[in-house]
């Protein structure tokens, strides 16, 4: 069961946020998939999981300095900067 | 194929440029483009790609793919090209370095022509959720070019393109080739360098070849395959095509648990019987944790999916308001407007699946089928050297007709277990069923590409003949 505080709930955490009408409609669609979701309730054979499907383990480069993007570069996309630095908004109120 | 579709092999466009002028063909492409009504692009290189064509013309261009037009999907990173990823949230966003695959094209001379439209952040079967408006497909234009590569589908159908780069997280190469009747491949996982791929879920996609034959699908991975330290998870090997199964006895392995309605299992049904004439084994095989696989797929997918999204904050890059304000009121609204819903649901689902309480009950669970898809797989592959089906349960769907996320989400059902088990696959197209085209699925075992080109390159042939 899923309801629409709960919604409201995950929107908060993933940081969007949503009208009274997407927050109905969003109910009425999660539901339907987290239900489908429910399907691995069935699953009793309990084994590893599997995060990663290569046996690759703890790939190291040297820690060689290389040439990297100008500020210029990094702060082209950018709406907000100022003196060579990204704004971001406050944080703290 | 009918009269108007037409789709350009390497081998087509080079017999072409023994004789005309590339920069003629180029700019005969780009007029193509321009009065096509498929939407197959976000963003042309004209520009560019007609000074490329020049260089070519005046021999100053050198590698495998010097002189080809291809077209990359638009979540792999171009410098100074504009990479929207069919979102609002980086529709002016412009990288400042080339992808991997994209260095290795410009590397052999490729002319890369243009972005491929796609489905938002590449999270769609349909190419309905791009921001830059649906990809029509090549057979029929009220139809959709599947998804989410829908653009680099249906301008290899359509002609427009002569090779194309895809991604594949669950099927996404795999389904707009089915539907537009070209030959696409997702790679093993690890085998091509995902440096610059704008990340959805990173342990299930690569990026992969798209063309309209498989050889040239076979020159595409060629060039893009290979050793990148700048991606951890690269396996650091390459690939070279060499035929080495031209002559082999493939035993040929159906899998039961995945199928379609009649239009795809009919063809289906008919291409296996060939395959059983061309004198290989075909038996059938069953997985059962295929029951669970689509559920636990997009429990991972949608849970990587909201950690990955987080970075979109209209701070650094991407979409951003006039005025800044508290951080959570700016970063929300920010990823409110700049968002659409597909992408909002799997953010959401996503942020749900991982949050406290039901890491256990869904996460984590779906990570231990993730271990019983891998086991059926490498269980099958100990009987079978590939394995088929149809790539699609479905031909090509009405624009608008999936409206509900669920029903779309299990057009998936064939293709995801692939990216679960981190095997390469391919769709081959088989013909049509009512003037639509339909694809077989081809897989393989973890770097098992040759073999699957091999019986791929056998079976092309075949089906030529057939249908």
């Amino acid at each position: 069961m899923l309801t629409i505080d709960d919604v409201y709930k995950i929107a908060e955490l993933a940081k969007i946020e949503i009208t009274k009408e997407e927050a109905e409609k969003f109910q009425k669609e999660l539901m339907s998939i987290v239900d489908y979701f429910n399907v691995l309730d069935e699953v009793e054979e309990d084994v590893e999981p599997t995060f990663h499907v290569l046996p690759l383990k703890n790939v190291f480069r040297d820690d060689v300095p290389k040439e990297s993007l100008s500020r210029e570069e990094v702060l082209a996309n950018a709406k907000h900067k100022e003196n060579g630095y990204f704004k971001g908004p406050k944080i703290v109120e | 194929m009918t009269g108007k579709v037409k789709g350009i092999t390497v081998e087509e466009w080079k017999n072409r440029l023994e004789c005309e002028k590339c920069y003629d063909l180029i700019s005969e492409l780009f007029d193509r483009i321009k009065k096509s009504r498929l939407n197959a692009y976000i963003t042309l290189c004209e520009d560019e790609a007609l000074k490329q064509a020049e260089k070519y013309d005046s021999g100053k261009v050198e590698g495998r793919l010097s002189g080809i037009p291809v077209a990359v999907k638009d979540c792999i990173s171009t410098k100074g090209v504009r990479t929207t990823c069919g979102s609002k949230m980086l529709e002016n966003y412009v990288p400042p370095f080339d992808a991997h695959v994209v260095e290795r094209l410009k590397q052999e001379g490729a002319i890369i022509i243009g972005k491929t439209n796609m489905d938002e952040f590449a999270m769609g079967t349909t190419t309905e959720t791009s921001y830059f408006g649906v990809v029509r497909n090549p057979y029929d234009e009220e139809r959709v070019a599947g998804g989410s590569s829908g653009g680099s589908g249906a301008c290899l159908g359509g002609g427009e393109a002569v090779l194309a780069l895809g991604s594949d997280t669950g099927g996404s190469i795999r389904c707009p080739a089915s539907f537009c009747g070209v030959a696409g491949l997702k790679p093993t996982y690890g085998l091509v360098s995902r440096y610059g791929l704008i990340p959805y879920a990173n342990s299930l996609e690569q990026i992969g070849p798209m063309a309209c034959c498989v050889r040239d699908v076979a020159v595409l991975l060629e060039v893009i395959a290979g050793k990148d330290e700048r991606d951890s998870t690269n396996a650091g090997r390459g690939f070279k095509f060499e035929n080495r199964y031209e002559n082999h006895s493939f035993r040929i392995g159906i899998v039961k648990e995945m199928g379609g309605n009649e239009d795809v299992t009919g063809r289906f049904e008919e291409v296996a019987e060939l395959i059983r004439e061309m004198g290989y084994e075909v038996g059938e095989v069953s997985m059962p944790s295929f029951k669970y696989a689509l559920a636990a797929y997009y429990i991972i997918a949608t849970g990587e999916a909201s950690s990955n999204l987080a970075r979109y904050d209209g701070v650094r890059y991407g979409f951003a308001l006039e005025e800044l304000d508290s951080w959570t009121r700016y970063f929300s609204k920010v990823r409110a407007l700049g968002f659409g819903d597909e992408v909002k649901r799997r953010i959401m689902l996503g942020t749900y699946a991982l949050s406290a309480g039901y890491y256990g009950k869904y996460y984590l669970k779906a990570l231990k089928v993730r271990t019983l898809v891998k086991r059926d797989f490498e269980r099958a592959f100990s009987n079978f050297d590939l394995l088929i089906s149809p790539t699609m349960p479905a031909l090509p769907f009405k624009v608008g007709e999936l409206t509900d996320p669920l029903t779309m989400y299990k057009m998936d059902v064939n293709t995801v277990p692939v990216n679960m088990a981190g095997i390469p696959a391919m769709s081959l197209p088989v013909g049509l069923v009512r003037g639509l085209p339909v694809g077989l699925q081809i897989m393989g075992n973890h770097f098992g590409e040759e073999k699957i080109i091999s019986f791929a390159l056998k079976v092309e042939e075949r089906v030529k003949e057939a249908f």
